[in-house]
C-alpha cells in the first residue's frame, strides 16, 4: 500500500470533510436541537418560551393516538405489500435479466421521474368513482353499487405502496444481484429442490436488501401526509397530516415539534425491534448496502 | 408423480396438464414481473394520456376529448412558467453544491483513516432515515429562531442539506471499487499528488460524481415536503401542483410531468446504451 492512501497523520481528511459536515451540522443537527427546545416550550404564536414542558409530549400523544396508530398500520401494510410486489420483480431482473438488467432496472425506476404529486393525482384519477377500476370491481360484485375506492384506507395504502416502491426494489435488486449463482446451483447439486434452495440460500443472502428496503420504505411511509390528503379524507389522516397542519395552519409549534419527536422515537424503536428480529448483524450490512 | 387416470397421453409421454403445469411454473415469475411492470406504468400512462385531454371544467379527471393545445401551450397557465424556472434553478444549484461537498466527504471517508470517521458516517446516515416532515419542521424552527426570511435561499439550503448524504453514498460506492494501483502507478511514473488526482483519480470516479449530481438534481426537482415547510411565498413546480390540486388541475401539469419524464428517462436510456456498447467493446 502506498503512503498516499494510508496517511493517518495530517489534516487533509479534515479539510475535505469540514465544508460538507459543517453544512449537515448547521442545517440538520442544530435544527433538531431547536425542534427539541420548541417541543418543550409553552405559549402561543408568535411568543413561545422554553420551560421543560414535558406535558407537551403526553398531551400530543393522547390527543393524536388514533393518527399515530393509523400511520404505523398504513405504513406497515404498505411496506409488506411493497415487499411482495418488489421481491419477485427484483429477483426476476437479477436472475433472468441477462444483458437487459440495466435496462429493466431503468424501466422500474422510470415511473418515479414523474413528479410525486402528479403520480398521486394520477391515482386519484384511476381510483375515482367513475373510473375503470371502480366500474370493474362493481361489475364483479367486489364493490357494492354505492361502493368507492377513493377516500378509503385502501386508496391511501395503495398510494403509499406505489409511491415508495423504488426504495424497496433498488436495495433488493442490489443484494440479489450480488448473489453468486453458483451457490444456488451448488445447493441443487446437494439435492435441495427449488423451494429449499430459495429458502435456505437465496433468501438468507438477500436479507440485507430486505432490511434496507423495509427501512427505506417504512420510514418515509410513516411520515407521509400527501397520500392521505389527496386520496383520503380526514378519516384517513396520518400523523404527518397532523404535524403539517399544527405547524403550518394552526401554528402550534410546540405540539407539532413534540409530535415530530414522538414519530422519530417510535420509528427508531420499531427499527431496532425489526433489526433484532432479522438478526443484529444484518443491521450494519443493511446500512452499508 | 402419481398417474392420473383419464389423462390423454401425448408425445413425450407426459400428460397435457402436467406439461401445462410445468409451463405455468416456468413462466409464473415472468408473468408476475410483467404484471408488476404494468402496474408501475399504469399511472404514467394516465398522466401522458390526460396531457392530451381537453377538460371541460377546471379539473382534469375525466376524459373529454383529444387535443394538442396543451402541448402547444405548455406554460399556458398563470404561474406555471416561473414555478418551473425556480425548480430548475434550485435543482441545478443544489446539485452543484451538494455534489462538491458530498464528494469531498466521500474522498475523506474512503481514503483516510481518521478520528471521527464513525461519527461522520452516522451524520451521513441519519438524514436519510429521518422522515422528511421532521426535517422540514426542524429547519422551519431554525429559520424562525434565527429570523431568516423564507424563500429561494432557504429552499436551496434545505435541498443542499438533504442531497449531501445521497452524494456521499453514491460517490463512495464508486471509490470503494477503485483500483488504487492505478494511482500508485501514476506516482511511480513521477506524477505528484495533485497531478495524480486530476489526471487519474478524478476521471476514474467521474461517472460516480455524475450519477450523484443527476440523483441530486432529480431529488431536488421532485421534493415537496421539505420545500413546503421552508418556501415562504416562493413557488416551486411541486408546490404549484399542490396549490393547483385544491382549486383546479390544468392539463399543462400533465404536459410538464410527461416532459420531465421523457427527458429524464431518455437521458438515462442513452447512458445505459452507451455503457452497454462500451462493455461489449471491452469484452
Amino acid at each position: 500500500m502506498g503512503r498516499f492512501f494510508h496517511r493517518s497523520r495530517g489534516a487533509t481528511p479534515y479539510f475535505l470533510l469540514t465544508p460538507g459536515t459543517a453544512w449537515l451540522v448547521v442545517f440538520f443537527v442544530v435544527p433538531m436541537w431547536y425542534l427539541g427546545k420548541m417541543a418543550l416550550s409553552q405559549g402561543l404564536f408568535p411568543l413561545f418560551s422554553f420551560g421543560w414542558a414535558w406535558s407537551n409530549f403526553s398531551d400530543a400523544v393522547s390527543a393524536y393516538q388514533t393518527q399515530f396508530v393509523r400511520s404505523f398500520e398504513y405504513a406497515g401494510i404498505a411496506t409488506v405489500a411493497s415487499l411482495l410486489i418488489s421481491y419477485p420483480l427484483a429477483y426476476w431482473i437479477a436472475f433472468r435479466g441477462g444483458r437487459w438488467k440495466n435496462l429493466l432496472l431503468l424501466l422500474v425506476i422510470a415511473p418515479f421521474f414523474v413528479t410525486y404529486l402528479i403520480r398521486t393525482l394520477a391515482w386519484e384519477t384511476i381510483l375515482s368513482d367513475g373510473g375503470v377500476v371502480v366500474t370493474l370491481l362493481k361489475d364483479i360484485h367486489v364493490l357494492g353499487a354505492d361502493g368507492r375506492l377513493l377516500a378509503t384506507s385502501a386508496a391511501v395504502i395503495a398510494g403509499i405502496t406505489y409511491n415508495f416502491l423504488p426504495f424497496m426494489v433498488l436495495p433488493l435488486y442490489v443484494s440479489l444481484e450480488q448473489i453468486d449463482p453458483r451457490l444456488i446451483e451448488a445447493s441443487g447439486d446437494l439435492y435441495a429442490n427449488r423451494a429449499v434452495s430459495f429458502s435456505r440460500v437465496t433468501l438468507p443472502l438477500s436479507l440485507p436488501g430486505v432490511f434496507a428496503g423495509v427501512l427505506l420504505t417504512f420510514i418515509p411511509a410513516a411520515g407521509d401526509f400527501i397520500n392521505a390528503q389527496l386520496l383520503g379524507t380526514p378519516q384517513q389522516y396520518m400523523i404527518g397530516n397532523v404535524i403539517q397542519s399544527q405547524f403550518l395552519s394552526l401554528r402550534n409549534y410546540p405540539t407539532a415539534a413534540a409530535l415530530s419527536f414522538v414519530l422519530m422515537g417510535a420509528i427508531l424503536v420499531l427499527v431496532l425491534i425489526f433489526a433484532r428480529v432479522l438478526g443484529t448483524d444484518r443491521l450494519t450490512a443493511g446500512a452499508a448496502a | 408423480m402419481s398417474a392420473v387416470s383419464g389423462a390423454v397421453p401425448v408425445r413425450r409421454g407426459q400428460p397435457a396438464h402436467m406439461r401445462a403445469w410445468r409451463f405455468v411454473r416456468r413462466h409464473v415469475l415472468d408473468v408476475y414481473a410483467l404484471l408488476a411492470l404494468a402496474y408501475l406504468f399504469l399511472p404514467i400512462g394516465i398522466v401522458v394520456a390526460f396531457s392530451f385531454n381537453n377538460p371541460l371544467g377546471r379539473f382534469n379527471y375525466t376524459w373529454q376529448g383529444f387535443t394538442f393545445s396543451n402541448w402547444a401551450h405548455p406554460l399556458g397557465y398563470p404561474g406555471l412558467g416561473s414555478a418551473i424556472q425556480i425548480s430548475i434553478e434550485i435543482a441545478l444549484l443544489s446539485a452543484l453544491f451538494a455534489t462538491i461537498l458530498g464528494t469531498l466527504i466521500a474522498l475523506a471517508l474512503v481514503r483516510y483513516k481518521f478520528r471521527g470517521s464513525a461519527t461522520t458516517n452516522l451524520l451521513i446516515f441519519i438524514p436519510m432515515t429521518t422522515p422528511e416532515i421532521v426535517m422540514g419542521a426542524s429547519l422551519l424552527t431554525l429559520f424562525l429562531n434565527w429570523k431568516i426570511p423564507q424563500g429561494f435561499g432557504t429552499i436551496l439550503i434545505a435541498h443542499i442539506m438533504f442531497n449531501i448524504s445521497y452524494v456521499v453514498v453514491t460517490v463512495r460506492a464508486r471509490l470503494v471499487g477503485f483500483d488504487r494501483h492505478l494511482e500508485e502507478a501514476a506516482m511511480d511514473l513521477g506524477a505528484n499528488e495533485a497531478v495524480t488526482f486530476l489526471r487519474v483519480t478524478l476521471p476514474l470516479i467521474a461517472p460516480g460524481i455524475l450519477a450523484a449530481a443527476l440523483l441530486s438534481f432529480a431529488l431536488s426537482i421532485d421534493d415537496f415536503v421539505i420545500t413546503y415547510f421552508n418556501a415562504g411565498t416562493v413557488t416551486t413546480f411541486p408546490l404549484f401542483v399542490w396549490g393547483a390540486a385544491r382549486v383546479a388541475v390544468p392539463p399543462q401539469i400533465n404536459v410538464i410531468g410527461t416532459a420531465i419524464f421523457v427527458i429524464a428517462v431518455g437521458g438515462m436510456l442513452g447512458n445505459v446504451l452507451i455503457q452497454n456498447r462500451r462493455a461489449r467493446r471491452a469484452a
